[in-house]
């Protein structure tokens, strides 16, 4: 393979893309007229079903920057992109069993509905939105910035260009659409993403007689026996877990995912749909891990690494090399419609942060009619929309790989453990969760910025100040001793005779909503 | 009534029989996991043995962690749909879905 049209914008690629857009757009016109009531903004009337909503989450999870990077990282690292894939992947396990059902028992809309269940209403919600918007934006920045570049790369479109399509759609999508459309672009894309995949894992597949034999024997003959062994990824262990930790517990404090387990009608449904959702995106994975093989196999990685020094393009290649020009536009048009689906869905997340936590449960106190928080929750989206768009712009040719790893550690740190003692812990006190929360929003960012990832590789120091990489291990464990010790100290007599409505609610669903 | 639910044995049982096989599975979870990259950090000449052909024992162990998590995930949607589904419908019964 000598010739690539990769950078370049094919008939195929924007044909597939506009049909895209167009069906999309016509989902949102549909959803627009059941999109009037709060419930139905921000969770689809609680309408959509468990694999409707395994989909969705699946859509909401697989971004064009795990799909592209990830089969990326395997064709030039091998056996340490599947490392780095199962990372990704662990967190839901700890969903289904810990976070789903109670989460769709307690709250309503969001998870601070959760935390602030039978604590003070105002200082919690003000905290929890504060680690549910940092979460969001800095998940979105690293989305906008990581979507600008892809779209340069595969379609030749200048990068504010780019940002500013996604941007628009993405605004489009939620602001009119809800939490309806955003699902049913989330499914769309899922059914898109995996089945682009999978039709390259079959035509790879094909290349070697539906062999995985053959494929491996003719990359260790190319790259050598440490192709399929593990390499440099993991060296320290404490570095490792720390990455673990937060990437397992940080899953499970995803605002944009906890948020979709409201859109269900009840816990039985919610946990049926995170099973889906484990499935879906472990066989993704298992996919993309095929797919980095077979473009190191197939189309080598000197020309991967020529094109993208990351490996970003290995799939799009590999797409053009057994499917043709046709091929490679569908699954570029894929990819752009991976990147709208996940920003789509963090918007939503980060508006109803703002409208349902701060506008009504904070400055409202709680008093807001259904039109004046449909119509905050609308200001809120057209806002954030247009902050991600300047920040994207803003944050071009920047190194914001660090800032997905924050996330997690954020999410991990001062969502999770909150919302995880509120739901089981009888003296968990509101001192307690606001200590927790901050706590692990503190450490989390302090420490990124002290550590290799930021001190050493960004601000160009020599020694970083923090040895790990991923603050997890402490920001986590952190967050739990702050919460607890601050709740020791603070007893809420209140807080806990209400624990007992909230445990029956929790467990047998009586007044859920 | 609330501290009649509270007191009841179905009400502890619902309560003991979801938080054991929460605590199980998630401890089994975190086993594997970290299991996992204790044994890269640790140990990469086990992974790195070959087992059949070209593939080292690393292959099937990573792609066993996926699968197993989604078999953990399974294990327990198939439990709730069973046995713990059908405990809170009779309790929702008997107590009316009021609180």
């Amino acid at each position: 393979m000598t010739e690539t049209v990769l950078g370049q914008p094919t008939f195929t690629g924007i044909a597939f893309f506009l049909l895209f857009v167009a069906a999309t757009l016509y989902i949102t016109y549909w959803a627009a007229r059941r999109t009037r009531k709060t419930a139905e903004f921000y969770a689809a009337g609680r309408s959509i079903t468990g694999l409707q909503n395994g989909l969705a989450l699946a859509g909401d999870y697989m971004s064009a920057a795990s799909f592209l990077g990830i089969a990326g990282l395997v064709s030039l690292r091998g056996y340490d992109g599947l490392i780095y894939a199962v990372g990704f992947l662990v967190g839901w396990p700890i969903i289904t069993f810990l976070i789903a059902e109670p989460l769709r028992n307690l709250g309503k809309y969001t998870f601070a509905d959760v935390v602030a269940y039978r604590l003070k209403q105002r200082p919690i919600r003000t905290a929890a939105a504060t680690g549910a918007l940092i979460t969001v934006l800095l998940y979105l920045i690293a989305q906008m910035v990581g979507a600008g570049s892809l779209i340069k790369l595969m379609f030749g479109l200048p990068y504010e260009i780019a940002i500013v399509i996604v941007g628009t759609l993405m605004i489009a999508y939620v602001l009119f659409g809800g939490m309806l459309a955003t699902t049913w672009v989330q499914i769309i894309k899922a059914v898109l993403l995996l089945g682009g995949a999978t039709i390259l894992v079959f035509l790879t597949l094909y290349q070697f007689g539906f062999n995985y034999l053959e494929m491996f024997s003719n990359v260790t003959q190319k790259y050598g026996e440490k192709f399929v062994q593990p390499g440099g990824l993991i060296t320290n262990p404490i570095d490792a877990i720390s990455l673990g930790i937060a990437l397992m517990f940080g899953t499970a404090g995803l605002p944009h995912i906890l948020m979709r387990f409201y859109t269900v009608p009840d816990a039985k449904e919610a946990r049926k749909s995170v099973f889906y959702a484990t499935g879906f995106i472990g066989y993704f994975y298992i996919l993309t891990f095929t797919i980095g093989f077979g473009s190191a196999a197939l189309v080598g990685q000197e020309i991967i690494s020529k094109i993208d020094k990351g490996g970003n393009m290995a799939a799009p290649l590999l797409a053009e090399a057994l499917g043709g020009e046709i091929f490679l536009g569908f699954l570029a048009a894929v990819a752009f419609a991976t990147i709208l689906a996940v920003v789509a869905g963090l918007t939503l997340a980060g508006a109803s942060a703002v409208s349902h936590d701060i506008y009504v449960g904070v400055i409202k106190r709680g008093r807001a009619d259904e039109k004046q928080e449909v119509k905050a929750a609308k200001i809120a989206t057209l806002c954030l929309g247009f902050l991600a768009i300047i920040l994207g712009i803003l944050f071009k040719g920047q190194n914001v790989a660090f800032m997905v790893g924050l996330a997690f550690a954020v999410a991990a740190s001062a969502n999770f453990p909150a919302l995880f003692m509120s739901i089981f812990w009888k003296k968990f006190t509101t001192q307690g969760a606001i200590w927790s929360i901050y706590t692990g929003l503190f450490l989390s960012v302090f420490l990124i910025i002290l550590s290799p990832t930021v001190w050493v590789d960004i601000l160009k120091n020599s020694q970083p100040i923090f040895p790990l990489k991923n603050p997890g291990i402490v920001s986590f464990f952190g967050a739990f001793v702050a919460g607890i010790i601050a709740s020791w100290l603070t007893k809420e007599k209140e807080a806990e005779e209400k624990f007992e409505t909230e445990k029956i609610r929790s467990y047998i669903g009586i007044g859920a909503e | 009534m609330r501290k009649g639910i509270l007191n009841s044995e179905e009400f502890k049982e619902i309560v003991r029989g979801k938080n054991a096989i929460s605590i199980i599975l998630t401890i089994l979870e975190l086993l594997i996991y970290f299991g996992f990259i204790l044994l890269i950090a640790y140990n990469k000449e086990f992974l790195s043995q070959k087992i059949y052909g070209p593939v080292t024992v690393g292959i099937p162990v990573g792609i066993g962690v996926i699968l197993m998590s989604w078999v953990l995930t399974g294990i327990y949607v198939l439990w709730s749909n069973k046995i713990y589904d059908e405990k809170v419908s009779k309790m929702k019964e008997k107590i009316g879905g009021e609180l």
